[in-house]
């Protein structure tokens, strides 16, 4: 089969590889229909993430035909047209027991951090993900979903990651009706965190990026107030004064460890990577928030440290949420969502792929060309 | 002696809740900022004795974080350790997650492994297209300017630490000249 090949970073390749195998009794096997790249694999792609391994393949937003199950997974056929949510979860362990999904304890043995997450590094478990043409998909009576005869499958991939990552960081904010609420960073989980903060009854909603493209796209489809901060000479500063000198109520980063707009940051957790990437994006958010205000984190850092005020965290009394999406709690409301029209996922795709061209793919996505806010592959297209 | 033992054990003994003065008199299950996300009715405490899925059963080399008590019943078999690569992984997790040797351990067998990776290539008769792997077919197309750019700067590179070396040998010692004498021939 054809699969998505990583060589090292700013390096990746279609090539030939075997077919994934059942190797667990709750297995599938999936033939992937639509896979996305995504934000977070861009921190693999820049050498970001540690323990990536020449040869893995990467993928963790993709939804696809069941092929072929494992002997107790009784829940699906062969067949069946399922969105497979992104981070595996085994629906039985302490933390899968509580809703903790993203933070499943029964997949991953390299570390006990992170839970397992499709074609995202060793780190993440050392799953091959779906950047193929097929994939092995563990626990499968668990976490796929089937797509909904209504649903287009443009629609369904999104649903694997993006739109619950975003829909939970606007929920991870505690938004109260009329909340000011800005959001950092306008790739496709914050646009989906700013639309969603909308459903959480904001009464502002402000977008912050270095990208007018994006933030031209965020201002007609979140929508949202949209801000570049290169034109603003302290973007900190400038929250404060268009808040009345308080700050707002919510601050979201939805950037992570690929942020730019700081030196320092970009020196020595970018390049130097001596740092788990750059976390300005976090930094401005505590420093833009008001007291006793909420920072909700979705951007993907590194495992290791970074440089924030913590003592700003401190002193203004701020409350920090963050995780990696629960995609399952979340799917039966994000597709009524999407049903009533409330969402429109689909409405963010730029580019649509061929596994063939992933090079070419990830370069357009990484260096932000072609206006390029998310791309899709077809594998089996 | 025995009383430094008794002082240690006591310091090991864990606190009866109800023994201490107003256990619980502030307690508000409200008070919950994991909500909702969280779902702490189906907490059952910090014990290990959850219905464990079956375990998976693999020959492929698996390395495992220190913090584990025990396997995880499910874990991916994607490209296992090799190489020397694979030597400073399996020494990287003799540290636990939360010592930055481990990270830096694992980040440096990154680096090496990409060039493995190239030998491997080679090694199977397929010499790795660089250009192509790097996206230069969407550069070409969509940012023709900073291609050239790139181009320029890397023959530039390249020109300027030719020259530097063309001159350090040059610039270098004569060679030493070995004059046979008639008597040699």
């Amino acid at each position: 089969m054809l699969a998505m090949d990583y060589r090292g970073p700013y390096r990746v390749r279609a090539q030939e590889k075997p077919m994934p195998k059942i190797e667990h009794p709750r297995d599938a096997i999936v033939k992937v229909t639509r896979s996305c790249i995504c934000g977070s694999d861009l921190h693999l792609y820049h050498g970001m993430v540690p323990d990536t391994r020449v040869g893995t393949t990467f993928g963790h937003e993709f939804c696809g035909i069941v092929e072929e199950v494992g002997s107790a997974v009784e829940n699906l056929k062969v067949g069946d047209h399922v969105l497979v949510p992104f981070n595996i979860a085994c629906g039985q362990c302490h933390f899968c027991k509580q809703g903790l999904y993203g933070n499943c304890h029964e997949n991953n043995p390299q570390a006990t951090a992170v839970g397992g997450i499709f074609g995202y590094s060793h780190t993440a478990g050392g799953f091959d993900g779906g950047q193929a043409q097929y994939v092995r998909v563990p626990y499968a009576d668990f976490g796929p979903h089937l797509i909904p005869d209504w649903m287009d499958p443009d629609d369904a991939v999104l649903l694997t990651d993006v739109v619950p990552t975003g829909y939970q960081a606007a929920e991870m904010g505690g938004i109260q009706k009329g909340d000011t609420v800005l959001v950092f960073g306008a790739g496709p989980v914050g646009l989906l965190a700013a639309r969603s903060a909308w459903l959480f009854g904001a009464g502002r909603v402000i977008v912050v990026d270095h990208l007018d493209y994006r933030l031209e796209f965020a201002r007609t489809y979140c929508p949202a107030e949209v801000y570049n901060f290169k034109e603003l000479d302290d973007v900190v500063v400038f929250m404060k004064k268009t808040t009345d000198g308080l700050g707002v109520d919510v601050a979201i980063d939805a950037v992570g460890g690929d942020a730019q707009g700081n030196f320092l940051q970009t020196l020595f957790g970018t390049k130097l990577k001596l740092e788990a990437g750059n976390a300005i994006a976090l930094h401005w958010a505590i420093n833009s928030v008001k007291k006793g205000g909420i920072v909700s984190i979705v951007g993907v850092y590194g495992p290791t440290g970074n440089m924030v005020p913590v003592g700003n965290i401190v002193n203004k009394g701020l409350t920090l949420r963050a995780n990696q999406a629960a995609v399952k709690r979340h799917l039966p409301k994000l597709i009524e969502h999407v049903k009533e029209g409330r969402l429109n996922p689909k409405g963010i795709i730029t580019h649509k792929v061929p596994l063939e061209d992933i090079a070419d793919a990830y370069h357009m996505f990484s260096a932000k060309l072609d206006g390029c806010i998310k791309p899709v592959l077809v594998p089996n297209g | 002696m025995l009383q430094e033992r008794t002082r240690i054990a006591a310091a090991h003994t864990p606190i009866d809740p109800t023994s201490v003065v107003g256990w619980g008199v502030d307690a508000n299950p409200k008070n919950d900022p994991t909500y909702p996300y969280r779902d702490r009715s189906k907490d059952e405490g910090l014990t290990s004795n959850w219905q464990r899925p079956a375990q998976q059963r693999s020959d492929v080399e698996i390395l495992q974080s220190i913090e584990h008590i025990r396997r995880p019943a499910v874990f991916g078999t994607s490209t296992p350790p090799s190489g020397l690569s694979g030597m400073i992984r399996r020494l990287a997790f003799r540290w636990s997650e939360s010592n930055w040797i481990h990270w830096l351990l694992l980040m440096g067998a990154d680096r090496i492994n990409v060039v493995e990776g190239i030998g491997q290539d080679l090694a199977r008769a397929q010499v790795p297209n660089i250009p192509a792997e790097m996206g230069a077919k969407a550069e070409w197309q969509h940012n023709k300017k900073g291609l050239a750019t790139k181009i320029a700067v890397t023959v530039g590179i390249g020109l300027v630490a030719y020259a530097l070396f063309s001159r350090k040998r040059s610039d270098g010692p004569p060679q030493r000249v070995v004059k046979l004498s008639s008597g040699e021939g």
